[in-house]
C-alpha cells in the first residue's frame, strides 16, 4: 500500500502561500533601492555596487520562487480563483523585482549621478513607489485570510479598502513623477544629453514600480469577484 | 448440511481477511478529512474508530446487510442447491479481499461496497443466469452511487456557506463561532440520531413511538451540545486579538466539532460499509444454520457483525494508522471548518441512504462532499487528476469484483462439486 492514500492526495498545495512569499521577496528587493540610491548620491560606489548585487540576488530568489510556483500549478488543479488571474498577478509581482534590478543596473552601469536639483524630489518619488509596493504586499498577505473566509464577508471589504489605499498612493506617485520630470526639464540643458535621457528613463521606471504594484492590486479585485 | 461447518469457517476466515482490508484502506480514507485537517490526533482517531465502527455496524447496519443477502439476486431458484448460493457468497468475500488488496497495492481508493455488489451481480449473472439478478434493485444501487456523492456535495456546499455566513465572514469570527457552535453541535446530534440510532434501536427490538423518536433526536442533540460546549469552554480569545488570531481560535472550535463529526462519519462507515462486508458472511451462516434452506428468513447473526467490525478495527490498527500517520502533515489546504462541512454532510448522506437499505460507499460520498466545499470556494487547491483517477477506480471496481467472483465461484464448484 502506498503511504499516501489517494483521498489525501486529492488535496493539492494551495498556491497562496508561495505567492505571498514571492511578493515578500519582491518587496524586499524594491526596498533595497532606497539605500542604493542614497549610496550613489553619497558617491559611495563601492557600497552602491554591493547593494546592486544584493538587488540582483533578491531578484534571482524571486525568480526561483516564481518558477517553483508555476511548476507546482498544473492545469488540473481546481482553485477557488482563476488560474489565469493568479499567473498574471505573479507576473506583475515579478515585474517589480525586474524593474528594481534594471534601475540599479542602469545606474551602476552608467555611473549615473542624480543631480542635486532633482535628488530630493526623486527620493520622494522612490519612497512613495516603494510604499505602493509594500501596501500591495500587505494586500497579497490578506489572501490566506480571504481563503479562510471563503472569499466572502468582512475580509472582502478589508481588502477592498486596501486596494483603495493602493490607488491613492499610486496616484500620488504619478503627481510626484510629474514634478520630478519638470525639475529635470528645467535643468536638462545643463546636462549631457544622453545622461538626461537616461534620467528620464530612471524616473519612468521608478514610477513603473508603483504602476505594477497598483495593477497587482487591481487583479486582487478579480480574486474577490471570480 | 454437508460441509456446513467448513462453509461457516471459510466464510469467517475470508470475511476476516476482507474486513482487514476494509479497515486498512477504506476506514483510513474515511478518517482522512478529520486527521488531515489536524482537527483530531491519531490517538483520538483510533478511539473514535473503535467505538463508533462497532456502534455503527450494530445499530445501523442490519438493513444493508439484508439488502446484500436477499435483494440483489433471486435466491429462490437455489433452494434445491443451497451450496451454489454459499459458493457465491464465499466467492464474493474472496473477490472483495483480492480486489481490496490489489487496489491497495496499486494505490487505488476502492470501496468495498462497489466490490461486493459487483461480485454478487457477477456471480448471479454467470452462475444463475441474467434473469436471476434483480436488475431493478441493481439499478437503484448504481444510481445511488451517482446521487449519494452529488447529494453530499450539495449538502456540504450549503453547510459551508452557512458556516461562512454565520461565522467566518464576520468581522470578529471567533465571537460568532462561540455563539453558533452549540447549534452546529446540536445539528450533529440530530443528524446521527435521525436515520441511524432510532432505526438501529428498533432493530434491537425496542418498540418506539413517535414521541420516543423525538425524545431521542432532541436528547442526543442536547447531549452532544453539552459535551461540545464543555470541551470548547477553554478556547478563548483576547478582546483586541488580531483577525489572524480570530481565525486560529475559530478553527480550534471547529476542531472540537470535528471530534463529533468524525465519530458520525465512522458510525456511518460502520453502518454501511461494514454491514455490506458482513452481508455475505451472515448469508452463509444463516443458510447453514437453517439446514440449507434459503426460504427461512432469519435475523442476522449478531456475532457476524462483531466479527466484521473486529476485522475492520484490526485492519485499521495494524495498517490504517500508518496510512493516516504519514499523511496527516500533508494537507495544508484543509482546515477543520472545511473538514467539518464535508464530513458531516457525507456522514448524514450515508446514514440516510443506509437507513433506507441502499448500500452506498462512505469514501465515495466523502469525496463528493469535499468537492462540494471546493465549489463553495472553500479549499485552496483540489487535484482534479487525482479525483478523476478516484472516479475511474470506482468504475473499474464493479467489473473487477464481478470477474474475481466468477473465477472463485468456478474454483469452488470444481473443488466441492455442484
Amino acid at each position: 500500500m502506498k503511504p499516501n492514500s489517494p483521498i489525501f492526495r486529492m488535496f493539492g498545495r494551495s498556491p497562496i502561500r508561495p505567492l505571498q512569499k514571492h511578493m515578500a521577496k519582491v518587496t524586499e528587493c524594491a526596498k533595497v533601492l532606497l539605500a542604493f540610491i542614497s549610496a550613489t548620491l553619497d558617491n559611495d560606489w563601492a557600497k552602491a555596487e554591493k547593494l546592486q548585487q544584493e538587488i540582483v540576488e533578491l531578484e534571482h530568489q524571486a525568480d526561483d520562487l516564481k518558477t517553483d510556483l508555476r511548476t507546482h500549478l498544473p492545469k488540473s488543479l481546481f482553485l477557488p480563483f482563476s488560474r489565469g488571474d493568479l499567473l498574471v498577478l505573479l507576473k506583475l509581482q515579478d515585474n517589480i523585482a525586474n524593474i528594481a534590478k534594471d534601475i540599479a543596473g542602469l545606474i551602476v552601469g552608467r555611473k549615473m549621478h542624480i543631480p542635486q536639483q532633482i535628488a530630493m524630489g526623486y527620493i520622494d518619488l522612490l519612497k512613495r513607489s516603494i510604499d505602493t509596493v509594500e501596501k500591495t504586499s500587505l494586500a497579497v498577505n490578506e489572501l490566506d485570510e480571504l481563503l479562510e473566509t471563503g472569499f466572502r464577508g468582512a475580509e472582502v471589504s478589508i481588502i477592498e479598502n486596501m486596494i483603495q489605499e493602493i490607488h491613492q498612493i499610486e496616484h500620488h506617485t504619478d503627481e510626484l513623477q510629474i514634478q520630478v520630470r519638470q525639475k529635470l526639464y528645467a535643468i536638462e540643458k545643463q546636462l549631457e544629453p544622453i545622461d538626461a535621457i537616461f534620467l528620464y528613463k530612471v524616473i519612468q521606471w521608478t514610477g513603473d514600480l508603483a504602476d505594477n504594484a497598483e495593477q497587482a492590486g487591481n487583479l486582487l479585485q478579480s480574486f474577490l469577484a471570480s | 448440511m454437508i460441509h456446513g461447518h467448513l462453509y461457516i469457517f471459510l466464510a469467517c476466515l475470508f470475511g476476516l481477511l476482507m474486513t482487514w482490508g476494509v479497515g486498512a484502506n477504506d476506514l483510513a480514507n474515511v478518517m482522512s478529512t478529520s486527521i488531515g485537517s489536524k482537527a483530531i490526533t491519531i490517538r483520538q482517531a483510533i478511539i473514535i474508530a473503535v467505538i463508533f465502527e462497532f456502534a455503527g455496524a450494530f445499530l445501523g447496519g442490519i438493513q444493508v446487510s439484508d439488502t446484500i443477502r436477499h435483494s440483489i439476486i433471486n435466491t429462490d431458484v437455489l433452494n434445491q442447491t443451497p451450496q451454489i448460493f454459499i459458493y457465491g457468497m464465499l466467492s464474493a468475500l474472496l473477490a472483495g479481499m483480492s480486489w481490496m488488496t490489489l487496489a491497495s497495492l496499486l494505490g487505488l481508493p476502492v470501496s468495498i461496497t462497489h466490490t461486493i455488489i459487483g461480485a454478487i451481480v457477477g456471480f448471479g449473472a454467470i452462475a444463475l443466469g441474467l434473469d436471476a439478478v434483480h436488475w431493478h434493485q441493481v439499478k437503484i444501487i448504481a444510481l445511488s452511487w451517482i446521487t449519494s456523492p452529488a447529494i453530499a456535495a450539495a449538502l456540504a456546499y450549503i453547510l459551508f456557506i452557512s458556516v461562512q455566513q454565520t461565522i467566518l465572514g464576520k468581522a470578529k469570527p471567533f465571537n460568532y463561532a462561540k455563539r453558533y457552535a452549540p447549534i452546529y453541535l446540536f445539528l450533529i446530534g440530530v443528524a446521527m440520531a435521525v436515520a441511524s440510532v432510532i432505526r438501529g434501536l428498533r432493530h434491537l427490538g425496542l418498540a418506539l413511538t413517535l414521541l420516543d423518536d423525538i425524545f431521542i433526536i432532541v436528547g442526543l442533540g442536547l447531549v452532544i451540545t453539552v459535551i461540545g460546549t464543555f470541551l470548547t469552554r477553554k478556547i478563548t480569545i483576547e478582546p483586541n486579538a488580531s483577525r489572524h488570531q480570530h481565525f486560529v481560535q475559530t478553527e480550534k472550535i471547529f476542531a472540537v466539532l470535528m471530534l463529533f463529526t468524525a465519530a458520525s462519519m465512522v458510525f456511518a462507515h460502520g453502518s454501511n460499509d461494514v454491514a455490506i462486508a458482513v452481508g455475505p458472511i451472515a448469508a452463509v451462516v444463516s443458510v447453514v444454520q437453517a439446514g440449507g434452506s434459503l426460504l427461512v428468513k432469519q435475523q442476522i447473526p449478531y456475532w457476524t457483525i462483531l466479527l466484521g467490525s473486529l476485522g475492520v478495527i484490526i485492519g485499521f490498527l495494524s495498517y490504517g494508522r500508518n496510512v493516516i500517520k504519514t499523511v496527516g502533515q500533508n494537507i495544508t489546504s484543509l482546515t477543520p471548518s472545511r473538514a467539518f462541512a464535508a464530513t458531516l454532510s457525507a456522514a448524514f448522506t450515508v446514514v440516510v441512504a443506509t437507513g433506507t437499505g441502499i448500500p452506498v460507499s462512505a469514501t465515495q460520498t466523502l469525496v463528493g462532499a469535499v468537492l462540494g466545499v471546493g465549489l463553495a470556494r472553500g479549499i485552496g487547491a483540489l487535484n482534479m487528476t487525482v479525483i478523476r483517477n478516484i472516479f475511474m477506480s470506482w468504475i473499474i471496481t464493479i467489473p473487477a469484483g464481478a470477474i474475481f467472483a466468477v473465477i472463485y465461484y468456478n474454483i469452488f464448484s470444481y473443488i466441492f462439486g455442484k
